[in-house]
């Protein structure tokens, strides 16, 4: 089963099946294809509208990849992509183009997404050029109102980015994001180059935009915490798989998959009295490449609770509960 | 208990006063402002704070890690081992530096050279500072990289940073920083650049490599989680100062600076309460272009009134070994630290 069981009762925005982004490795004289680099493999995932579903995951996992080809962004190997129902993976570009507008992403690092060259006004006015027919004074009014919702002082507009902060660097990034009216922003890792109280600033500001302009998020983070503090709904990802997709209070709570169970182990507490005593479950060895992953399932040789059938099988993505999705072994018998 | 440094004792090294001035084409920035803590054998000394808090530039003006100019260092004195650091020669710095005081930065690649091997690199200070032979180097390697846990380390000697993966190149760092069994670590932001699992793996490492080999460790981290599971006493730093200090468990039951409060308060728990909406620090810390006259907090503080804006605060004891800088401490009856 795939999750996308309770797509009756939810109405989704965007539905991921089988998605599959393979880079191919070329070595040798002659440069032939000699394997792949499976980022992303076999992702099937669904975010309704007006939902977050945060996206977690070590670096290297494949995360941003996935983000990316939902946007198509980057090429799709294999899979479908559905946006509102239309199936972006095999629109034609001019196709995509039109529905852009509607798709949009914020990037983790503001200094490098946006432009040095160009006045605040500006960036925040380019999608409007590129996709609105609109003139000069309705442009302004529009870049105007879109540096107040994002809090940016109106008078800035014709600052260059170096002038900012990392912070307000983020909000011009958010703005721009939201000049399309965008119903779906893929937030890539949006707070992690900033300073924790400058987090927390962002990321209320991403919550007041999502409620007062009924914006959907896929919001792709390694800060377990933050994904806590934001998503609906989460997915856990493993080298290129999702390994676990549950509501929040369920992952967090009774985490199922042993990668998700020594992962929110592995975050410390702002406590001293809790971590002196808490009992830690630490993991051995290294994330395994991408381009030469274990036989069987993906997690098998970090997992403190393999047995024999993980090393040889490769385990699905099933329904355990509603809305709850595994894949390990230990919970194929349950329903 | 084992983790509480008795006071008694005289510290390992002793700051007094310390300040540092970067001459910029924009004026002066006082990145740090009169800094003094001690640290003493056998504590995990955390030191928080958020980019820009000086809490880098503190431990670098004392070992002479920055560059002077444009850097101007200041201060009392820095007591280690009998020698003020802030007077002594570049060469009596440089036995200091990777001997006795051993020192692991934020990104591991970045610090490793890529063209040389690992083991190359470690006999490096066991020669330079032990005056080991190329034999004896090897074997102490050898030891070392077995030490933070580097199977096969036999082998892996001869391999180059890049073969190695993030975790495994910190433990290559940590192993360096330990050759010449130093009495004082100073790890700025090890865990930064790694995954939350990998994180948790070097946490433990050091846990357990304080209790075998005794040292002092000053551990620099933005991240208050790390700092509440590692470290026995704490030092808060906003715009170059120290704002709160104190054991760890005190600091964290009770903290006493307002922007300690925030901080504590802004980060979202993975485990327990779930807050509606997180709490922020609005606006943001400020750039020091002139020695602070005033609360360096007080453009942020949410209980800010008129002193805050025309002194600084001194540092005021809210139990014993638990003082934080704050005019409300004073007002409330606290007297100041001696």
């Amino acid at each position: 089963m795939s999750p996308q069981a309770d797509s009756e009762q939810r109405k989704l925005l965007v539905e991921v099946h089988n998605l599959k982004v393979y880079f191919p490795i070329h070595s040798g004289v002659f440069k032939r294809k000699t394997g792949d680099v499976k980022a992303v493999d076999n992702v099937s995932l669904d975010i309704g509208y007006g939902e977050t579903l945060g996206l977690v995951g070590e670096s290297g996992c494949g995360k941003t990849t996935a983000g990316r080809a939902i946007l198509r962004l980057t090429h799709i190997t294999d899979g479908t992509v559905k946006f509102r129902g239309q199936d972006v993976s095999s629109a034609s570009l001019a196709e995509v183009r039109e529905m852009r507008p509607s798709m949009q992403m914020i990037f983790q690092d503001p200094q490098e997404s946006l432009n040095p060259r160009m006045t605040v006004a500006s960036i925040i006015a380019e999608p409007l050029r590129e996709h609105m027919d609109l003139n000069r004074a309705q442009i302004f009014d529009r870049v105007h109102e879109l540096m107040d919702a994002v809090g940016l002082n109106r008078d800035f507009s014709n600052r260059y980015p170096h002038e900012f902060s990392g912070g307000q660097r983020q909000r011009i990034g958010i703005a721009r994001a939201l000049a399309l009216n965008p119903e779906l922003i893929v937030c890539d890792e949006p707070i992690a180059a900033l300073d924790v109280s400058i987090q927390a600033q962002v990321v209320n500001l991403l919550d007041d935009l999502k409620e007062s302009r009924n914006l959907s998020y896929l919001f792709i983070s390694h800060d377990l915490g933050m994904i806590r503090h934001i998503a609906d709904r989460v997915a856990v990802m493993y080298l290129g798989q999702i390994v676990e997709l549950a509501s929040r209070d369920d992952l967090y709570e009774r985490p199922q998959h042993p990668y998700t169970e020594a992962l929110l182990s592995a975050v410390p507490e702002a406590d001293p009295v809790v971590e002196r005593s808490r009992q830690r479950i630490i993991l051995t060895g290294d994330v395994p490449s991408p381009a030469n992953p274990p036989v069987g399932c993906n997690f098998c040789n970090r997992c403190p609770k393999s047995f024999k059938r993980c090393f040889t099988e490769e385990p699905a993505l099933k329904q355990v509960a509603s809305d709850r999705f595994v894949a390990c072994h230990l919970h194929d018998t349950q329903v | 208990m084992a983790m509480n440094p008795p006071h008694s004792e005289s510290p390992v090294l002793s700051v007094k006063d310390l300040c540092t001035v970067f001459s910029t084409r924009d004026g002066d920035i006082h990145a740090v402002n009169s800094v003094s803590f001690d640290l003493y054998a056998g504590e995990i000394l955390g030191v928080v704070g958020e980019s820009g808090s000086g809490k880098s530039v503190t431990m670098m003006s004392l070992l002479g890690l920055v560059p002077s100019p444009p850097a101007n260092i200041n201060g009392a004195s820095v007591q280690f081992e009998g020698q003020d650091l802030l007077r002594a020669t570049d060469r009596q710095l440089r036995q200091v530096r990777g001997g006795r005081i051993g020192f692991i930065f934020q990104d591991p690649m970045t610090s490793l050279n890529p063209v040389f091997t690992v083991g190359f690199q470690l006999s490096e200070s066991l020669k330079r500072h032990l005056g080991m032979t190329r034999k004896e180097a090897r074997s102490r390697s050898i030891e070392l990289l077995e030490l933070v846990g580097i199977p096969d380390a036999g082998r892996r000697i001869s391999d180059f940073p890049h073969q190695f993966s993030g975790g495994m190149r910190q433990r290559v760092m940590i192993a360096m920083s330990l050759a010449c069994d130093p009495s004082v670590l100073i790890a700025d932001e090890p865990t930064t650049a790694l995954d939350v699992t990998i994180q948790a793996q070097i946490l433990e490492l050091i846990r357990d490599l304080r209790h075998k080999l005794g040292m002092a460790i000053i551990w620099i981290t933005h991240d208050l989680g790390v700092v509440a599971g590692i470290a026995t006493r704490v030092l808060v730093m906003y715009a170059g100062q120290i704002v709160e200090h104190g054991r760890a468990e005190k600091l964290f039951a009770n903290p006493s600076h307002p922007y300690t409060k925030a901080l504590i308060s802004t980060v979202p728990a993975v485990r327990g309460h779930r807050a509606k909406r997180l709490n922020s620090i609005e606006g943001q810390a400020p750039t020091l272009y002139a020695p602070p006259g005033f609360c360096p907090f007080s453009s942020r503080c949410a209980n800010v009134f008129d002193r805050c804006r025309q002194e600084v605060p001194g540092r005021m004891q809210v139990s014993s070994g638990h003082d934080a800088a704050c005019f409300l401490l004073e007002e409330q009856g606290h007297v100041a630290t001696s």
